[in-house]
């Protein structure tokens, strides 16, 4: 009797045992809490007469967007408006991120310059730029852009063909013709061949030490073939130009001052953390790295290139990528002043239109949780590319 | 290991608990003593806070109506300011009882987003104001205008419907915030602003030279205005619905906010008595006290004094009853209200 009590109480003390009974407690609990707050929530909402489900998304929208991407009418569908909103974050989440990166770079490596003065605007930009909240510099950049711009009636323009005024910023359209798409296939084939080129180009160098001017071929081949083939088939592109009628300018591709503030503000915000990354990475790279280069005679910029880049990047990615993920999120700012984004189109009027703030936010949601883990997939998968051979 | 066990049990128990029937709105609001009203962000004349944060406003005076009917004393409601987009789901959480912000009456939203329309205490059409340079005299010469508009009401809808009927072009510039709409527009980033005409009229003193716009003569929709309630709480519906109708039928009745009392003590028509509570026993229907429609006659006055107050042509909003729908049906409009008997 006695040595079968102790058995069980050993077996009900043994702490892996006990590990594996907390879990699942805690694994209960929470089921237990998510099923409690999915019926509590769809009982609620039966009660107080709210619609619910998706069947939405296949309805008339009936209200019309600002600035679409693709075709979009009142006559298309909730969807559609989800797909434009998207597509609108997304533009503006990829340029942001583009010029972020440019300005971001460069601003980080003034700040290591010897040079007193440039090191110094570099840093008054950092300063000035990180420490003003970003919806103020928003709506800095939109209504000192709207203010001052000039009304359609007196655009300031170039050429006749580029016009910008307080509706936004007009260029020509390019118009492809017929046959046009022959030189498309060429182009791709000619990029394809390029990769090609630096793959063998690198594995030479591998092989026998001997470079290869790899980057002056591959522009000749892909340029030399776009003019050849544009000049062969006729020159098969012509432009739209904007013209001013009636209120505003009609053809060509127009940039809504909404689009130009938005990126504007997030480049510029979002740099100055950047340019902070860059330097600490760059700086993290010992003196001894140049030193060594130095002395195994390789010149000033293949020292950068090869040697100090490759160690400080994978310093810098990590954080860059925490960069990156801001700045698409805090796009969804637009809404204060007037980008239809995905929130204001889709979180905004979609939901109003429509009450069904659960889906719709949720689908939200998991739009932008998406867009996050996919980037850090990108930039995990870089940081990889980057890191040395042999290191984990 | 008790304690534990204990708390373990609780937890599972709170977490199984059904919780217990929601109590009615107006018993829950009769015990905390208050009420949350619903209002805008700042539309004059309509809902609008002064420099000391006091609201005034006819739509603010509906829920200080509610508010006296209740308790007798209009200052019992805590607003709470909402942008359009805001306004649903706050009420449908339950952080508001009424939404008083001029909000249209619509299928969609009568139905659709659990949402019950108490009446009307307004009635609008969407209109367009453009500058006065720009030498427009219609909407329909409006093809290829940017529209600046408001996020999350029925205008987004109704210019849609405006520009594809007529077979126009145009640029809608939607915000999020009503303040902002107005700021953009001012700053020229729109051809014409276009809201209820009420609504262009308030927020029309707001711009830099409120003199140098031009309301354009078209209405293109009907905007029928009045409080929101949540779906599912009759009794509570019916305090907000009556408080309103009490308002319109004073008027008719001609019980203003300055004769009541004397009017109340001498009056021999039974409908009056009845407004003055003297007669008829209205309140036990509503679980109100009897006194319920004098406190709102005599504390927040009846929808004339409201609407001159607030609106009239003697306010910086200044719109004309005359000859507009908000006059009583014995005027030709079509204020009208069930009898309160």
């Amino acid at each position: 009797m006695e040595t079968d009590k102790s058995k069980i109480g050993s077996f009900l003390f043994n702490r892996s045992v006990q590990g594996v009974f907390y879990q699942l407690i805690t694994l209960g609990l929470v089921a237990l809490g998510i099923y409690y707050i999915v019926t509590n929530t769809a009982r609620n909402m039966l009660e107080r007469g709210l619609a619910s489900g998706f069947h939405f998304l296949g309805v008339e929208s009936q209200f019309d967007i600002g600035m679409t991407l693709i075709e979009y009418s009142p006559t298309s569908t909730y969807f559609d408006s989800f797909i434009v909103g998207l597509l609108n974050t997304l533009l503006v989440a990829g340029v942001g991120i583009l010029f972020a990166t440019i300005i971001g770079f460069t601003v980080g490596i003034m700040r290591l310059s010897s040079n007193w003065l440039i090191a110094k605007i570099a840093e008054a930009y950092v300063e000035i730029l990180r420490n003003i909240p970003l919806l103020l510099q928003i709506f800095f950049w939109y209504f000192a852009v709207l203010r001052a711009l000039p009304k359609p009636k007196q655009s300031l323009e170039l050429y006749d063909s580029f016009f910008l005024n307080n509706r936004g910023l007009f260029i020509p359209d390019t118009v492809f013709g017929e046959g046009s798409s022959i030189i498309f296939y060429l182009l791709w084939l000619t990029i394809i061949i390029s990769i090609g080129i630096f793959i063998w180009a690198k594995r030479r160098q591998n092989r026998t030490g001997e470079r290869f001017p790899a980057f002056y071929v591959s522009t000749a081949l892909i340029l030399g073939t776009f003019s050849i083939s544009l000049a062969a088939t006729g020159f098969p592109v012509s432009f739209e130009y904007p013209e001013l009628k009636g209120f505003n300018f009609k053809g060509g591709v127009k940039l809504i001052p909404e689009l130009v503030a938005l990126t504007f503000a997030l480049a510029m915000y979002t740099a100055s953390f950047i340019a902070e990354v860059v330097r600490g990475g760059i700086m993290a790279v010992s003196k001894g790295q140049t030193e060594a280069a130095k002395s195994v005679g390789l010149k000033q910029n293949l020292i950068l290139r090869l040697i100090i880049i490759p160690q400080a990047l994978r310093v810098i990615v990590p954080p860059l990528t925490n960069q990156y993920l801001n700045l698409t999120k805090n796009s969804s700012l637009a809404a204060a002043i007037a980008y239809p984004d995905l929130v204001l189109v889709f979180a905004g009027t979609a939901l109003m239109q429509t009450g069904q703030a659960i889906e719709i936010i949720g689908m939200v949601m998991g739009v932008y949780l998406f867009l996050s883990l996919f980037t850090s997939l990108i930039m995990n998968l870089f940081n990889r590319f980057m890191k040395v051979d042999g290191e984990r | 290991m008790n304690t534990m066990r204990i708390s373990f049990l609780g937890l599972v128990c709170s977490v199984l608990m059904v919780p217990a029937a929601f109590a009615g709105t107006l018993d829950t609001v009769k015990s905390q003593g208050f009420f949350n009203c619903g209002v805008s962000q700042g539309v004059p004349g309509f809902s609008n806070p002064d420099a000391d944060g006091n609201w005034s406003g006819i739509d603010v005076d509906v829920c200080r109506a509610v508010s006296a009917a209740i308790f007798g004393d209009p200052d019992k409601v805590k607003y709470v300011p909402l942008t359009a987009k805001e306004r649903f789901t706050a009420l449908q959480a339950g952080e508001i009882d009424v939404l008083s912000r001029n909000t249209t009456w619509t299928l969609s939203r009568d139905a659709q987003i659990g949402l019950e329309f108490a009446g009307v205490n307004f009635y609008d059409g969407q209109g367009f104001m453009v500058r006065k340079d720009s030498g427009i005299t219609s909407a329909m010469e409006l093809d290829g205008a940017s529209v600046c508009t408001n996020l999350g009401t029925t205008t987004e809808l109704n210019m849609a419907d405006f520009f594809r009927a007529n077979g126009m072009a145009y640029e809608p510039v939607v915000f999020e915030k009503a303040d902002e709409v107005v700021n953009a527009y001012d700053e020229g980033r729109c051809d014409t602003y276009t809201t209820d005409k009420s609504g262009l009229a308030a927020q029309r003193t707001k711009l830099a030279d409120p003199d140098a716009h031009v309301v354009l003569p078209e209405t293109i929709s009907k905007e029928p205005l009045g409080p929101v309630v949540r779906e599912g709480d009759g009794d509570w519906a019916d305090v907000v619905r009556w408080s309103l109708n009490a308002m319109i039928e004073a008027e008719e009745f001609g019980l203003t906010q300055s004769n009541a009392q004397t009017t109340c003590a001498m009056t021999s028509n039974p409908v009056v008595a009845r407004l003055c509570g003297k007669e008829g026993g209205t309140g036990a229907g509503l679980n109100l006290g009897e006194s319920w429609s004098y406190d709102i006659v005599t504390k927040v006055g009846n929808y004339g004094d409201v609407y001159e107050k607030h609106v009239g042509e003697n306010t910086p909003v200044g719109l004309a009853r005359a000859g507009s729908p908000n006059a009583s049906y014995k005027n030709g409009g079509v204020l009208y209200a069930p009898p309160a008997r």
